[in-house]
């Protein structure tokens, strides 16, 4: 008993001080792309075909989809300008698909909840995760959150372990065909009204998968989603923030 | 009389010196290497241009630390390895789902990873008796993690059968290696096992630069190994925490689930991604250690490991945690061997064997690294490897970290060599990583095999749940904590 305490007090308090103050990220952390098409070149296309999944365009300005985007940073590597560059700002968040592509101007992105969901849920949201071909990276960085680090709790927000007690899901893989039927079964457990969150690339697009005739490319095609987090894996600061903005 | 040819890993040989056998002669001869204390390491298959099938064995003297190669080619129905050697049995059911071989006398040839779709519809074994039950599990589970089934057949209380059906997370990854561009591959072995990233990354790496003959800067290797380490000490203090919790006692619980976050966040220091995301690429690695990276690093290391020990140590010393560790999930020498068990799941029952002694490459081979073994096999077995080896992981980091070579820790990766077969290996934390690569007539890779430890390990969990209760069933998966995706692939 004795060394149960000892160890307690070596231990220490350990959860983070956010929301109150900002958390420190590892200098090297590739948040945010941050774009300046006024700097590309002509024609250059060098960033879209450094990119291992198709999340650049540059046909008609350059634009950059942070839910296919890996963040291993290839782009900026091969841009000779500058016009592609990696933030280390981890709120990624976006309640719509289309606001995850990025083009270089600011715009307005809806991160919130509707208001009479936000009513229901914004006080205590209970979580299925299912994860459908994730590779384990997404689920640890969610798992984590769990912790007395980020200790999700304080928030209201809660894993839980059968569809029947959630509100929503959150959703890792890029959805295998051999997912694609218990990720329903498992949806439709959910008592209405019910939510879908889309962590990481792969959950959001397919990531690194898309394309494969084994994946179902994303839950998009498979789920109405209420909300993405991109990232591969998606830090959990990104997932935290992303959840308690969406309740706020 | 030709013999199998022996090589040594992460160097690359013509593929046509692979010896040639009639499969009668080439079933003989895997037997009888394995008798003598030889592993069956992988088994991959390739269509020939005739239609028929060829089946590459590596074997694994632990021992004279080579590897030993011979080649087959069948078509149809064969007599199983499997019969007399049941390590064979997940290579051979891969061999049956991907070319159509029937082994015959396979006495568990069962879909793998059901490519076809229908995840779970097999004929599971049932077993009948008074009193005899089935619990069905998956493969959506309670906790966040990856899914999978497991049947149990049980009588009352106690586990009679446990059969696990995975195939959930199938991704078509291999099938999909050797097409895609250079670019995009790297990230299917960053996302293979997507915990295991460095172990994955570092064996592909090393494939790439033996089949191009163009190897790695010394520093690069040692940055690989310092990347390798902390990706062990991260899930290995996670499972500890997760052990703990598994029985209930929540102090190791809470401190390990935050020190495993701070060993995640080392990687993140090196390379921005906790998962080591975007550093290891062939040819070397992405982001360097400038020496006041490396004195954080230390100073980190050296705070983690006073907690860390402060965690763990609780876990021996209580006797209610000691009570449900010892004499749960054992899994004998024998049977580990039979099984054909990796990683601190066969250490823990007395198996010395780890590639980072036995097949060093990179940096192993100028540093060692004491290998962990114990003898009980059971669920505090696999515990007190994982905590011996968080110790000597540590150690060697600390040490490697004040010494790091100088130099380059990139070169442009090179061209690869026609007709080229290499095989790497690492031990990553889950166990020995195998990845086999050919490449064809242009320098083209016609052929990707990738083991994951999971795949040889997941019968050892199944075989480890025999006669016990299946409340320890948490405890005893933890215990061996195997990943479904990189075994789905």
């Amino acid at each position: 008993m004795i060394e149960i305490l000892r160890a307690r007090i070596l231990q220490r308090h350990r959860t983070i001080a956010w929301p109150r103050q900002e958390p420190i990220l590892p200098d090297r952390f590739r948040g945010r792309p941050v774009l300046d098409p006024a700097k590309c070149a002509a024609g250059c296309r060098r960033c879209r075909e450094a990119c291992p999944v198709g999340a650049i365009e540059t046909e008609s300005g350059l634009r950059l989809d942070m839910g296919r985007c890996l963040f291993c940073a290839a782009c900026a590597e091969a841009c000779p300008f500058g016009a592609i560059r990696f933030s280390t700002d981890y709120r990624l968040s976006a309640c719509r698909r289309e606001d995850l592509v990025l083009d270089g101007k600011m715009k307005s992105c809806a991160r919130t909840l509707d208001e009479q969901m936000r009513r229901l849920f914004g006080r205590s949201l209970k979580l299925r995760q299912v994860s459908a071909g994730g590779c384990n990276a997404c689920e640890a960085d969610v798992n984590v959150l769990t912790t007395v680090v980020f200790d999700l709790g304080r928030f209201g927000i809660q894993f839980v372990a059968s569809p029947r007690h959630a509100d929503g899901l959150l959703v890792t893989g890029p959805v295998s065909k051999n997912m694609e039927e218990a990720l329903v079964k498992t949806y439709e457990a959910v008592p209405a009204p019910k939510l879908v969150i889309a962590v990481g690339a792969c959950a959001i697009s397919g990531g690194a998968y898309r394309g494969h005739p084994k994946t179902c490319n994303g839950v998009s095609s498979v789920l109405p989603v209420d909300l993405f987090v991109p990232g591969c894996p998606p830090h959990p600061m990104s997932i935290l923030e992303g959840l308690v903005q969406w309740l706020k | 009389m030709k013999d199998f040819l022996s090589i040594a890993p992460a160097r690359q040989i013509p593929i046509e010196a692979v010896p040639m056998f009639p499969v009668e002669e080439f079933r003989e001869r895997v037997i009888a290497a394995t008798r003598n204390g030889m592993r069956l390491i992988a088994l991959p298959g390739r269509r020939t241009e005739a239609g028929s099938v060829r089946v590459l064995a590596v074997l694994a003297s632990d021992k004279a630390g080579a590897l030993f190669l011979g080649e087959t080619e069948m078509d149809g129905e064969y007599a199983a390895l499997t019969r007399d050697r049941p390590f064979a049995q997940a290579f051979e059911r891969e061999l049956a789902e991907e070319w159509g071989l029937r082994p015959l006398g396979h006495p568990w040839l069962k879909p793998l990873r059901f490519p076809c779709g229908r995840p779970g519809v097999t004929d599971f074994l049932v077993v009948q008796g008074e009193g005899i039950h089935e619990i069905s599990v998956g493969p959506v589970h309670a906790g966040i993690i990856e899914p999978g089934h497991f049947r149990f057949q049980c009588a009352g209380e106690n586990v009679v059968h446990l059969e696990i059906a995975l195939g959930y997370q199938h991704r078509g990854v291999e099938q999909s290696i050797c097409k895609a561009p250079a670019q995009r591959r790297v990230c299917y072995f960053e996302t293979l096992a997507g915990d295991t990233t460095i172990g994955h990354t570092t064996a592909y790496a090393q494939a790439m630069e033996a089949l191009s003959d163009a190897p790695a800067p010394p520093r690069a290797e040692a940055l690989r190994a310092i990347a390798l380490e902390l990706e062990r000490l991260a899930n290995h203090t996670g499972d500890l925490g997760a052990l703990a919790n598994d029985v209930g006692f929540l102090p190791t619980a809470s401190y390990c689930g935050r020190l495993r976050g701070d060993f995640l966040n080392m990687t993140a220091l090196i390379c921005g991604s906790r998962f080591g995301r975007g550093l290891v690429r062939p040819g070397g690695v992405c982001f360097d250690l400038e020496p006041s990276r490396s004195d954080e690093l230390r100073r980190r290391l050296d705070e983690v490991e006073k907690d860390a020990r402060s965690a763990v140590e609780l876990l021996w010393s209580t006797p209610t945690v000691m009570a449900r560790f010892e004499g749960v999930g054992v899994v004998s020498t024998d049977v580990a061997r039979t099984l054909g068990l990796v990683g601190p799941a066969a250490r823990a029952a007395g198996l010395d064997q780890d590639a980072r002694r036995d097949f060093p490459s990179g940096w192993y081979r100028f540093h060692h690294i004491p290998t962990a073994t114990w003898s009980t096999g059971d669920v505090f077995g696999r515990a007190f490897v994982r905590w011996l080896e968080i110790q000597r992981s540590l150690a060697f980091l600390r040490e490697t970290l004040s010494a790091l070579p100088a130099g380059e820790s990139n070169r442009p990766p090179k061209a690869l060599l026609p007709q080229r077969l290499t095989v790497t290996m690492t031990e990553s934390w889950r166990g020995e990583t195998v990845h086999v690569a050919m490449t064809d007539e242009h320098g083209a890779l016609a052929l990707y095999k990738v083991v994951d430890p999971s795949f040889r390990n997941w019968m050892g969990l199944a075989v480890a749940m025999r006669g016990q209760q299946i409340s320890d069933f948490p405890l005893c998966n933890k215990s061996f904590n195997l990943s479904y995706c990189g075994h789905d692939l």
